[in-house]
């Protein structure tokens, strides 16, 4: 028998608010223990929260950004289960009436389970809650941090639409993309900003009852995620076809052994006790406030990257490219929109700009490292501070389109246009790079050629075509490199065979 | 005798520079070093830091300062141990709590400090506010000033016998289904519950989220209406305050009630009441005739199941409320060999029978499979009950009843069954449910043994100029506030 | 009136409470009465009664996402039954 997984994501995504979600703490990362903290978020007697609007506004705009529906009732319940990290022992969740609800992520993907290179996950909810503090843990004791306690977090549950690692895996780096793009969260996997529960469960194919739902909790990688879905989808399959029972349960990912373990089992663990908070009103976003969150969606990466090469007839790699770095996206879209050839204005972008700035950034960095600046406080270029315009681009592919200057011209202008700002026609001008299309004088470095080279020339006129490469080499280097390559290859022609 | 003075007579006594707040507070604390020994209203109090708050507000009037818009400036004000003023012990009468020290003051608290208010003393009170007699104290019994062999009240049963022994001259309770009034009435003194969201709850160390307010205990319905003026109002740090206009509540004491509506719930008025409790409530309604109101009786059909009610939304809110109290980050802690060990011990040890009795309750309630039957249920009840009262105040402006069906017990009568102690609070519990607000005014004293009586109002939410000023007009017309225990032990 | 089983000993656990033997029983009893005295709520019908979970409607009240001054590492320190490296240290936790 063959079997199948079946996987869904409960992914919790840290904010990026200034303060936390019911206290104006700094939703700081990196600080010392225990310095971003107040009454409210240690939970000491007597406090209250307070929810943190720009918290509400990002939830909403996750939301439209996952395609979901935006309930017009919402409202946050108490979460009890004891635990040292958890200051109130609740933790304030949206449990019965989320922020959003009933949406997809729609994403790249040629595995299993996909149609046209495409898959779709469904997003049940994806609601707000708190994050808990930070546990540190040492011989006999463990020590506990309350510096990220009370961060706004989102909690972004999909269905079990998931059917192998590679998926898994796929769905969270779209979904993180929408995320960061989306100006929601940084998204930044070092600092904690994204951690998933994994519930995997297997069965036949071609059946439709799920199979016993094991969870592997606090995953804080995504390629961990698809080692560890990887080994257990396997695992669960191995145990079922021994005869053996699987029992609900959650399990834990050794990273270094590469495999998951039981974790030690609650009883109670499910008995949290959910009820409304008394201390919270419920929250009814009105039409207003709602075409407010709205007018911050973007435009989703993915409809983006198709757009770009639908409009602009973009290779899937260029696209891909503009995709992921949205600031490289909106500079060429800014061009290609005045431009006739976009596919070049991508080329001098992807392949000679991307080039240049990585070179230049190299350098500067090394610049203040050498002046003894730590890596956070760099100050590395960027699209922003270019020295040229960026309509100078486009004047520099005209200029090779016109046939103004050859392509080799074309590097140099760029690269002087790069340090100096100039515009191209001020370099053609002042380097003297125009092509050189004056038929005479091309005639006249033919000549000089292949009266210089009698070998190619014998070459080629026993039949070694190539042979005229190298002969045009030579006009080339006659002229400086300013004779247009076209009309060299012409006029040698017609001299040989002539 | 400066202590027993109100606040609006030593205020006066202050503008014309006759004593000085020092005299004031030092007169506070004499009282307290004569009679605290045989009442145990205080916890703890700083003599020394209450008489350096006095010498700044002295110097300050010296320095020609004017209590202008410091309507408490050099006032002695007394606290229950369960509202946080910075650096003040706060232990809500629990041995849970250890050594704790605030580190923040309550806005209720900061707003009586800006109003130049001395915010001195811890008063004794049931532990986190479970109880109706000041017995559930982890640090011994509160006596009655009118019979030391009897309870104050409770919860905020310190914060009623310190103002009735006139050991400070207001003082601030808390009242979740008639902590306030109850006590207020049990020790003769005025005792007012704001409707919910009036005060901010912020600093209030929570028993039951949805019911909680905070209230003064005083000597009068004036000196009530300008403290309730002083710390009302919404408050950024309280998602729940409401931004409702704060109104000068003094002014709306001009004692003309002609014309005012007074309805009177027949479902009060019937089983367990004591009769002179009763003859002494009849007494109060003709003398509200006298005065020019009119006298409605209404129904309240869904009386009967407050009690019930109220036992699983408090009990329910309260379980989550006191899981904070754990030893981790505060408090005092019993060591275990992990946490979960460290919790059960240190909560086991930490709180008392009555505490733990309603965390089991409150927990059960909510726990899987019963949400449904006990809590969402209650909720619903909730609604009838609050929609009794929105429909009463369609037809009358208060509503007047007794504040408890006895006159304060003896200590130990009814610490054994709790289910009787809870159904002593059967007048008092309904205004919490409803979210609507609730003074307790003397209004005449039991024959023997001498023990005071209250009269309840029961205002509509944001109702407070009115009720209060019913309850002036009656008590202007009555000489049962002038009246002071013996204090002879 | 009915009297209502309560399993003490599990919800003491939930509620992280340890309770000797005598508490337990006594505690099952007098549960059991109010649990029973609670039992008359089920004479009502509440059959499209919304439920009120606050005692004063509202909705949407939030705070601007701003800054505020936390406490010093001190105060938020001073209360912790044990400390050490700036942390509230306790037992290690378990998985």
């Amino acid at each position: 028998m063959e079997y199948e997984a079946v996987i869904g994501l409960e992914t919790h995504v840290q904010l990026n608010t200034k303060s936390k979600m019911w206290c104006g703490c700094a939703n700081q990362y990196g600080s010392e223990p225990n310095t971003n903290v107040c009454p409210v978020c240690l939970g000491l007697p007597g406090v209250l929260p307070v929810p943190n609007d720009e918290a509400l506004r990002k939830t909403v705009l996750t939301g439209y950004l996952l395609n979901c529906e935006i309930p017009r009732f919402a409202k946050f319940d108490r979460k009890s289960y004891f635990y040292p990290d958890m200051p109130k022992n609740y933790q304030l969740t949206q449990y019965d009436k989320p922020s959003t609800a009933n949406g997809f992520v729609e994403f790249e993907f040629t595995g299993a389970g996909s149609v046209n290179g495409l898959a779709r996950v469904r997003i049940t909810r994806a609601h707000l809650e708190e994050d808990v503090g930070k546990s540190t843990h040492f011989d006999r004791h463990s020590g506990l941090d309350f510096n990220r306690a009370g961060v706004p977090l989102m909690e972004i549950v999909s269905e079990p639409d998931i059917t192998s690692a590679d998926m898994a895996y796929a769905y969270l780096n779209a979904l993180t993309e929408i995320l960061h793009q989306g100006g929601v969260s940084d998204c930044d996997m070092e600092k904690g900003m994204v951690r998933c529960d994994v519930n995997i469960s297997v069965r036949p194919i071609g059946t439709k009852e799920l199979g016993a739902k094991i969870e592997i909790k606090n995953m804080n990688s995504f390629s961990g995620v698809r080692r560890a879905a990887e080994y257990e989808i396997a695992r669960q399959i191995e145990v079922v076809k021994r005869g053996e029972k699987l029992i609900q349960s959650t399990r834990r990912w050794d990273d270094v052994a590469g495999i998951t373990e039981q974790m030690r089992t609650k009883e109670d663990a499910h008995d949290y006790r959910y009820f409304p908070d008394p201390d919270l009103m419920p929250l009814a976003p009105t039409d207003a406030w709602l075409a407010e969150v709205k007018t911050k969606a973007i435009e989703l990466p993915l409809a983006r990257k198709q757009r770009f090469m639908r409009d602009y007839q973009l290779p899937a790699g260029d696209a891909e490219v503009f995709k992921s770095n949205v600031a490289l996206g909106n500079y060429f879209e800014g061009l290609a929109r005045q431009s006739k050839n976009p596919k070049a204005v991508a080329n001098w972008i992807i392949n000679n700009l991307l080039a240049k700035l990585a070179e230049l950034n190299a350098r500067e960095k090394s610049e203040q490292e050498a002046l003894g600046l730590e890596a956070a406080d760099l100050k590395l270029s960027s699209f922003a501070d270019l020295k040229f315009k960026p309509e100078a681009l486009l004047e520099l592919v005209n200029l090779v389109e016109a046939k103004t200057i050859s392509s080799s011209a074309a590097q140099q202008v760029f690269a002087e246009m790069f340090d100096s700002g100039k515009a191209p026609a001020v370099i053609v001008q002042e380097k003297g790079l125009a092509q050189v299309s004056d038929t005479g004088a091309i005639e006249k470095f033919c000549d000089d050629a292949i009266a210089a080279n009698p070998a190619p020339v014998a070459d080629y006129k026993a039949g070694k075509a190539a042979a005229l490469n190298s002969l045009k080499g030579q006009v080339m280097k006659l002229s400086k490199g300013k004779a247009n390559p076209a009309l060299v290859g012409e006029i040698l022609e017609r001299k040989l065979k002539g | 005798m400066l202590n027993q003075l109100t606040i609006s007579e030593l205020a006066a006594k202050f503008a014309k520079r006759e004593v000085s707040a020092r005299e004031a507070t030092q007169a506070c604390l004499d009282q307290i070093a004569c009679v605290d020994g045989k009442i145990h209203a205080f916890l703890s109090f700083n003599a020394a830091a209450a008489l350096a708050q006095a010498d700044a507000v002295d110097q300050l009037i010296s320095q020609g300062g004017s209590g202008a818009n410091r309507p408490l400036l050099g006032i002695p004000i007394a606290i229950k141990d369960v509202l946080a003023v910075k650096n003040q012990p706060l232990n809500c009468a629990s041995k849970i709590l250890g050594n704790y020290i605030s580190p923040y003051d309550a806005t209720a608290i900061e707003k009586l400090k800006a109003a130049g208010a001395i915010v001195f003393g811890r008063l004794n009170m049931d532990e986190f506010a479970m109880g109706s007699s000041t017995e559930n104290s982890a640090f011994g019994l509160t006596c009655n000033p009118w019979d030391i062999t009897r309870i104050p009240g409770g919860s905020s049963g310190g914060s009623a016998a310190a103002v009735a022994a006139d050991e400070c001259i207001a003082s601030l309770g808390t009242d979740t289904g008639g902590s306030i009034r109850q006590p207020a009435a049990l020790c003769g003194c005025v005792g007012l519950k704001p409707t919910y969201g009036r005060i901010s709850r912020y600093g209030l160390v929570a028993f039951a989220s949805s019911l909680d307010q905070i209230g003064p205990f005083t000597k009068d319905v004036r000196d009530s209406a300008t403290l309730l003026g002083v710390m009302s109002g919404v408050d950024r740090r309280d998602s729940t305050s409401v931004p409702e206009p704060v109104p000068n509540y003094v002014a709306a004491l001009d004692g003309n009630i002609r014309g005012l509506k007074l309805g009177l719930p027949k479902e009060y008025m019937v089983g367990g009441l004591d009769p002179e409790i009763k003859a002494s409530v009849d007494a109060a309604v003709k003398q509200y005739e006298k005065l020019g109101a009119e006298i409605v009786e209404i129904s309240l059909p869904h009386t009967d199941y407050a009690v019930a009610v109220y036992y699983i939304i408090a009990t329910a809110e309260a379980s989550a409320n006191l899981a904070r109290f754990d030893g981790i980050r505060y408090g005092a802690r019993v060591e275990g060999n992990d946490p979960i060990e460290l919790y059960s011990k240190t909560r086991g040890a930490g709180f008392g029978a009555e505490v733990k009795r309603r965390i089991i309750l409150g927990t059960y309630v909510l726990s899987s499979g019963y949400y449904d039957a006990y809590y969402l249920r209650a909720q619903k009840v909730r609604t009838l009950i609050r929609n009794d009262f929105l429909k009463a105040f369609e037809t009358v402006d208060a509503i007047v009843t007794p504040t408890t069906p006895t006159a304060a017990f003896k200590a130990g009568e009814k610490s054994g069954d709790p289910l009787q102690m809870y159904l002593s609070d059967i007048f008092t519990i309904s205004c919490n449910l409803a979210g609507i607000c609730g003074v307790s005014l003397p209004c005449g004293f039991t024959q023997n043994p001498k023990l005071p009586i209250g009269l309840q109002l029961l205002g509509k939410p944001f109702g407070e100029e009115t009720m209060l000023k019913l309850a002036h007009a009656y008590e202007q017309s009555t000489a049962w506030h002038k009246e002071k225990p013996s204090l002879k032990f | 009136m009915a009297s209502a089983e309560i399993n003490v000993k599990y919800v003491a656990h939930l509620a992280r409470l340890a309770l000797t033997p005598e508490e337990e029983t006594k505690l099952a009893a007098q549960l059991g009465n109010i649990l029973g005295y609670i039992e008359k709520l089920r004479e009502l019908d509440v059959t499209g009664v919304e439920p009120t979970a606050h005692a004063v409607p509202m909705v949407n009240c939030t705070r601007a996402d701003e800054v505020r001054e936390s406490l010093s590492h001190e105060e938020a320190l001073r209360n912790a039954p044990r400390q050490a490296n700036g942390l509230f240290i306790v037992p290690k936790i378990v998985e």
